[in-house]
């Protein structure tokens, strides 16, 4: 493998608009805009940013804008409604992409807004037929030739850890990732957002059935600091967790019926 | 043979002040390669008046090197107007002899204190072609007090000393070659040319006059590339500016940042902006480097300047303090210089260090530099009951801007004092509770004008809605951005800061005040409203008031020392050997302060930073109300 041939492949980073904590106001979503950063920062032949959402909001368009200023040329966009299903608008756009289909599509690990319930990626992965990583921080190596890419995965406690796959594949981008560049106001000005209008949308059917209301606050389990002394402190801040009990399960039958199980246990179904 | 000699002068004479005008063509191209900006053709009739009231009330700051040079330019302009009627034109006279001993023997004079400042010459005056011109002055001088000398009768003529002849013509084309063809072809005297040229034809003609014009100026958000990437993005008065510098370096030695071994020098900074005019490197520059740095940087017109010509972090370590700006002599704007450059570094390149990044995108999703939820800046008030604008009234006599001291527990004591105060002198006020947004300084001066500006229309969008006579701030940013900034965007607004404010509510009588026995009090004057809005005497008027003699440090007033908190310089964090509040609370005490009376969250902030033992830091608020009369309730 060259450096050349590594970067002779094709990225996508899927955009979405997030929302400030405090100020309710749209923003660059954290984590996409870390996706973004890898993706700037790995600098592959291609790269391409991708949005599915309203284009006729201006507070939407305003966020896109400072995604451009990141410094990606432009943005597709994929017209969708809130009540229409943008997993399935997105994988028909990628299914259909042909030769344009990436290498890698990067998103972040749950949007900031609506459903963030994380599970685009998963869908996407499905629907595209790919191997999915979950929370990566980086992109290592890419050898076009073996089909495989190196990326480096975060886990709780600032724990690492590298992982081979075979290309293609998503992988969603989580907070540990390097910091997104400055968005600026020139490069934001320059950029382009093109819509793709060839995309039939899907209504979302589930999504008509329910019912939404404002998040409870949940009450938090208070946090009882047994460390005595600093070392302990800093042990108990990074050290791995070690698990107890439990099996490792390969076959996919008993792995379904152990998790069925603990569902049931914990009352869930 | 006195013909001779005339024949020798009037040939070269002829010569050099042609080539010194093809000289100044070249030049005036030069300045020409920047943008277009209004040209203050009436300014060019005012130089003179500019030149003896404006310039020489800043050179007479330094008593020594003022009638220095007030003996020096006047008698080389007398002396060159009486060379060319009596040598070019051929007009003789008793008068014209007379006056040209006169005129020479002044100059001498002045040529030889410069020649002795010189001799041990202090770090901020360059050296290299500077030390050459006390030699050009004394021999130019010396040269025509010769040819004086017997033309008045005084000696005998020279008449067979051929070795006299030959001096004197040394003399003549030495004095000709630095003073009419250096003088336009980048020798030490085009401070004279392009100085003149810059004091008729300055981009702020207000500050003539004992005028101010502190505002930086409003950036056009369509144009193409925004804020200056390369020296000819400058405009071209900006330019010619850049060419005035006498490189007496004052602004060196005013410079906090300089001072606080950070890598910026502003006289260096000027002259480089001179070598990317002309093209060239920073090889000649003789005088002090920015501190840290070396190494030689090559620059060109239409070369980007930050990291070829000056590193990124000399643009990033000015406090926008002012104090260069103040000291110059040619009234050149080295404020205007740094922030222009900051523009194009934030707008185009997203290229602001350290946190600015983060205090940028905090401004655009929560409208505050520290992003906290715009809904709680009124809760530092929660215990008093003030009135909203929008809530309890539309209308009040004053306005009171609470800016971010909102949020920061130390500062919110300054607010609480001042709403005490104004309670106590029945003031009929009121805020804008949670509608206020940042006023923006701190993005403009980070060069994130698009930002600022989208605050400031938010903000005036706000106040329109509301009636007041007054605004009222404790923090001279915000007071100098409504003020001086905010009428650019249509805002105009009677701003008071409130030492302006409690000062005329004492003089009224409508505030009564004790005296405090606090000991040694000292007065830290903020440079946005001591420098930037000219206003000394309130916050000593108060001080006065309380029976607090205010022992001065040596730097006070227009030569105040920065706090370090100005111009986002403690976001980007540059550094340096020192800190510059270090510095400054070392200037308190070395006169054994035991309070430093501030007027601005900044400084206060930046002041209570710098570790014990210090002197108390107290905002002029604080410690009024601790002195305040409280009249019994009815």
């Amino acid at each position: 493998m060259t450096a050349n041939s590594s970067k002779d492949i094709a990225i996508t980073t899927l955009l979405s608009v997030g929302q400030h904590p405090l100020s309710a106001r749209p923003r660059r979503a954290e984590e996409d805009a870390r996706a973004l950063e890898v993706m700037l920062q790995f600098a592959p032949a291609s790269m391409k940013a991708l949005h599915a959402g309203d284009t006729a909001d201006a507070q939407n368009l305003t966020v896109l804008k400072d995604y451009l200023g990141m410094g990606i040329p432009s943005i597709d966009v994929i017209p969708t409604s809130a009540d229409s299903d943008a997993a399935e608008a997105l994988a028909s756009y990628l299914a259909n992409a042909g030769d344009g289909q990436p290498h890698i599509l990067l998103t972040g690990t749950r949007s900031e807004v609506g459903e963030s319930s994380g599970f685009l990626p998963y869908l996407l992965a499905e629907k595209l037929a790919i191997p999915f990583v979950p929370n990566i921080c980086d992109i290592l190596s890419i050898d076009m030739a073996a089909g495989v890419a190196e990326v480096m995965q975060s886990l709780p406690r600032g724990q690492r850890r590298k992982i081979k796959t075979q290309l293609p594949f998503v992988a969603s981008v989580g907070m540990a990732a390097a910091i997104p560049r400055q968005s600026s106001f020139g490069a934001a000005r320059r950029g382009v957002i093109n819509t793709v209008s060839s995309i039939d949308t899907v209504a979302d059917e589930a999504q008509t059935a329910w019912k939404t209301e404002p998040a409870r606050k949940r009450p938090k389990r208070l946090k009882v600091v047994k460390a005595k002394t600093a070392a302990e402190r800093f042990k108990a801040a990074t050290a791995k967790v070690q698990s107890s009990g439990g099996e490792k399960i390969y076959e996919v039958d008993k792995a379904a019926e152990a998790i069925l199980k603990l569902l049931k246990e914990e009352k869930v179904l | 043979m006195a013909d001779y000699l005339s024949q020798i002068i009037f040939w070269l004479g002829i010569t050099l002040i042609t080539l010194g005008v093809i000289g100044a063509m070249r030049r005036i191209r030069l300045w020409r390669q920047g943008q277009s900006s209004t040209v203050h053709w009436k300014g060019l009739l005012q130089i003179p008046k500019r030149y003896l009231v404006d310039l020489h009330h800043v050179v007479a700051r330094d008593k020594y090197i003022s009638n220095t040079h007030v003996a020096t330019a006047g008698g080389f302009v007398l002396t060159s107007v009486l060379v060319i009627i009596v040598y070019l034109f051929g007009i003789k006279g008793a008068v014209l002899n007379w006056l040209m001993l006169f005129s020479s023997a002044l100059m001498l004079v002045g040529a030889v204190f410069v020649f002795k400042r010189r001799i041990n010459p202090p770090a901020n005056l360059s050296k290299g072609k500077w030390s050459r011109l006390p030699y050009s002055l004394l021999i130019y001088s010396t040269t025509f007090l010769l040819l004086a000398l017997p033309a008045t009768g005084l000696l005998p003529d020279y008449t067979g000393s051929y070795l006299m002849i030959a001096l004197l013509s040394v003399g003549v084309f030495w004095g000709f070659s630095e003073m009419y063809f250096g003088i336009t072809w980048g020798g030490p005297m085009k401070h004279a040319f392009a100085g003149a040229l810059h004091l008729g034809l300055h981009r702020r003609q207000e500050r003539f006059g004992g005028g101010r014009s502190t505002g930086l100026k409003a950036l056009d958000l369509d144009k193409d590339s925004l804020g200056v990437e390369k020296p000819e993005d400058f405009k071209w008065n900006q330019l010619l500016s850049f060419d005035a510098c006498v490189e007496c370096g004052r602004c060196e030695k005013a410079c906090p940042a300089f001072a606080a071994g950070q890598p910026l020098n502003p006289k260096k900074l000027i002259q480089d902006m001179v070598v990317g005019m002309a093209g060239g490197d920073t090889a000649k520059f003789a005088g002090s480097p920015y501190p840290g740095v070396t190494g030689t940087y090559k620059g060109g017109a239409i070369i980007p300047i930050v990291d070829t010509l000056v590193p990124a972090n000399t643009i990033w370590s000015c406090t926008t303090c002012r104090a260069c700006v103040e000291e110059c002599p040619m009234m050149i704007e080295h404020v205007d210089a740094i922030v222009d450059m900051r523009r194009h570094q934030t707008l185009e390149k997203g290229n602001t260090p350290g946190k600015s990044a983060e205090l940028l995108e905090n401004l655009k999703t929560t409208d505050n530099p520290n992003g906290y939820a715009p809904d709680s800046r009124m809760d530092w008030a929660a215990d008093q009951n003030l009135k909203v604008f929008g809530e309890d009234t539309q209308q009040a006599d004053v306005l009171l801007w609470m800016g971010d001291a909102a949020f920061d527990l130390r500062n919110q004591r300054t607010l609480r004092a001042t709403v005490a105060l104004l309670r106590a002198a029945s003031v009929d006020f009121a805020v804008i509770g949670n509608q206020e947004c940042d006023v923006g300084d701190a993005a403009r001066r980070l060069g994130d004008e698009a930002t600022f500006q989208r605050l400031t229309k938010d903000n005036i969008a706000t106040l329109s809605k509301y009636q007041f006579k007054h605004i009222v701030t404790t923090d001279p940013h915000v007071f100098h951005s409504l003020k001086n900034e905010y009428p650019d965007f249509g805002g105009h607004y009677s701003v008071y800061h409130h030492t302006q404010f409690l000062a005329e509510l004492v003089q009224q009588s409508k505030l009564k005040l004790n005296s405090t026995s606090l000991g040694d009090v000292t007065y830290h004057d903020p440079c946005y409203l001591g420098r930037y809005n000219g206003e000394f005497d309130a916050p000593r008027y108060l001080l006065e008031s309380m029976g607090i003699s205010v022992k001065e440090m040596e730097r006070s007033q227009r030569r105040s020392r920065c706090c370090g908190g100005g111009g986002g310089a403690p976001i980007t964090d540059i550094p340096g050997e020192q800190r510059i509040p270090d510095m400054r609370i070392a200037d308190a005490k070395e006169i054994n302060a035991g309070t430093v009376a501030v007027a601005c969250p900044q400084c206060n902030a930046m002041f209570e930073g710098v570790v014990a033992p210090r002197p108390d830091i107290k905002d002029v608020a604080e410690l009024m109300l601790d002195a305040t009369v409280f009249e019994e309730a009815h």
